[in-house]
């Protein structure tokens, strides 16, 4: 870039600290409430862990906690073997058809509303009683979607022609699948998974349509909405810094391996 | 290539993909082919679907009560992805400016707050906007002695959510072409003797359009069908299309209707995902003439 004078200078720092101020104040805010011994915004009354004690000893959250681990347990492990396959087979084809290309893509850009009713009105046109499971049936149809994208990101610089040598060497298919394909895609595959984690620990609108009648599956965003529904408690925010640094920690992570994956 | 090489691959490869593809049809193709044909039945008298053709619910879209709900969410919808542009816009510029080193650090803690629930980020805004929250004890320890100024339930407080919500999207959208700009070309229009203002709009504004278009389809595709933020920050009172489908299948029962309302805002998306991938185009094709002219 050109030679910047001062001025200039002092201008793009200055919009990049409104930015980031814009970006991280509601966030700080929130997190430092949690630790307010009143719990109030209206004054600062002391460092307290209280707020987090006493989501410790509510039934209902640490029951709607569960709910979300399985669900996102389970639909990430479907997903990612599902979405790693359909990579695999969609990047050793040397040309696929735009069909297959938006069948994959659909599941990332359809508006979550549309998907959750599609699928309420599918379950409830099956008389399926809904629960954790169908929340587990919709979750992996957009998990598979993004698993599939970050491990054909690290296929599109795979070398097929060392499947082919390893096949000509004699090794069958799942061993040239074990010995060569897998320890390259490895690192995606484990960020696929760790993105796929975390946007099941987060997804709240097609949880919310597919859980079916009933408290028995609360996940933790349906917890968190009807409590925000219901005002402003220091035990949210005490819940919400917990769920944050969960899907901030699994993201970097994530983030990192690809990154490994992409330096190499 | 001998036809009994690529076969087995084709085969091997349709196999790999056959699981994923038939969850994909089972559980995304058919209950939204479902949802399309729910849009042509009428409602039962007692909230059911009797399974009588009517073009009906589609009318209805257009009744001025809804087809007013829908210009009022593009409004807040194109609002929201100006603002966001604007900001989002600047600070990738502000970013791609700052020293090589840097530059992915700000990029990371730029996208950062956009892992966290998405509820949560528009909870932070409750905590701010409401009448004891903080903006209120701010203005009071300024001095302020009068009402609390009502922010929250407002239209102001969906669409600072919505931009809060989707800026970082736009920031790394617009990031990627501003980063592979070549020095060079502002560097030539300087030197032919135009100004700083000059080169931004005729040489780095349109080489960025892509990325500038990346983020706003992405904006105001998410904030148009947003159903969480207006029921939160609007409490309720600013209705958006989201809203009226959630209303439709949870409240009304009027599960056709709500239908329609889905497909219609379907067909909203995949015209400004259209019409994206058009300038798009257009864009790449500008491009290839800038890199061409600089060439000759």
């Amino acid at each position: 870039m050109a030679e910047r004078s001062p001025g200039t200078r002092r201008a793009l720092w200055f919009v990049l600290s409104l930015v980031f101020a814009f970006l991280y104040i509601p966030i700080a805010v929130l997190v430092a409430l949690s630790f307010n011994e009143g719990g109030l915004p209206t004054a600062w009354s002391g460092f307290s862990l209280k707020w987090y004690a006493s989501l410790a000893g509510n039934a209902a959250i640490l029951q709607a906690a569960l709910n979300t681990l399985i669900v996102a347990l389970v639909s990430t492990a479907i997903a990612t073997l599902l979405g790693t396959l359909l990579a695999i087979g969609v990047e050793m084809r040397r040309q696929y058809g735009k069909g297959l290309e938006a069948l994959i893509f659909a599941p990332m850009i359809i508006p979550d509303i549309v998907l959750a009713i599609a699928l309420l009105s599918f379950f409830s046109m099956l008389n399926l009683t809904m629960g954790l499971h169908t929340i587990i049936l919709a979750h992996v149809v957009f998990n598979l979607a993004f698993v599939c994208s970050v491990v054909r990101a690290r296929l599109k610089s795979f070398d097929w022609s060392i499947v082919e040598a390893s096949a000509d060497l004699g090794a069958s298919a799942i061993t040239t699948f074990r010995r060569v394909t897998l320890p390259v895609i490895l690192p995606a595959v484990i960020a696929g998974a760790l993105l796929a984690f975390t946007l099941s620990v987060d997804e709240f609108i097609i949880a919310f349509f597919t859980a079916g009648a009933g408290r028995a599956s609360t996940t933790l965003p349906m917890q968190i909405y009807a409590m925000i529904r219901f005002g402003i408690t220091p035990e949210i925010n005490a819940l919400a810094t917990i769920v944050m640094a969960v899907s901030i920690t699994a993201l970097t992570l994530s983030q990192r391996l690809n990154r490994g994956v992409i330096g190499q | 290539m001998r036809f009994t090489i690529v076969s087995p691959t084709r085969l091997r490869s349709s196999l790999l993909m056959a699981p994923a593809l038939a969850w994909l049809t089972a559980l995304m193709v058919v209950p939204c082919a479902l949802v399309l044909a729910l849009a042509f039945f009428r409602r039962g008298i007692y909230g059911g679907i009797e399974y009588t053709f009517t073009l009906e619910n589609f009318g209805l879209v257009f009744d001025p009560l809804y087809a007013g709900i829908f210009l009022n969410s593009a409004r807040i919808a194109g609002t929201a992805t100006l603002i966001a542009v604007i900001i989002g816009y600047a600070a990738a510029y502000a970013i791609s400016a700052a020293p090589r080193r840097l530059q992915p650090v700000f990029l990371f803690f730029a996208v950062l707050p956009f892992w966290s629930n998405y509820l949560i980020r528009t909870y932070a805004w409750i905590v701010l906007l409401n009448r004891e929250g903080l903006i209120t004890q701010l203005l009071r320890w300024f001095g302020y002695t009068g009402e609390p100024p009502s922010m929250l339930y407002t239209e102001g407080a969906v669409i600072a959510g919505l931009v809060y919500n989707y800026l970082p999207f736009v920031i790394l959208a617009c990031y990627a072409p501003l980063s592979r700009l070549n020095p060079e070309l502002a560097e030539a229009s300087r030197d032919l003797g135009a100004s700083a203002l000059t080169t931004f709009r005729r040489v780095i504004l349109p080489l960025t359009v892509p990325g500038i278009a990346a983020g706003a389809v992405f904006v105001f595709v998410l904030s148009i069908g947003n159903f969480v933020t207006p029921a939160l920050l609007g409490g309720g009172r600013f209705q958006m299309i989201g809203n009226l489908v959630y209303d439709q299948f949870l409240t009304a029962n009027d599960w056709p209707f709500g239908a329609a309302l889905a497909m219609a805002l379907i067909a909203i998306m995949l015209l400004v995902l259209m019409t994206q991938a058009l300038l798009a185009d257009r864009a790449a094709g500008r491009a290839a003439e800038a890199r061409g002219d600089a060439d000759g």
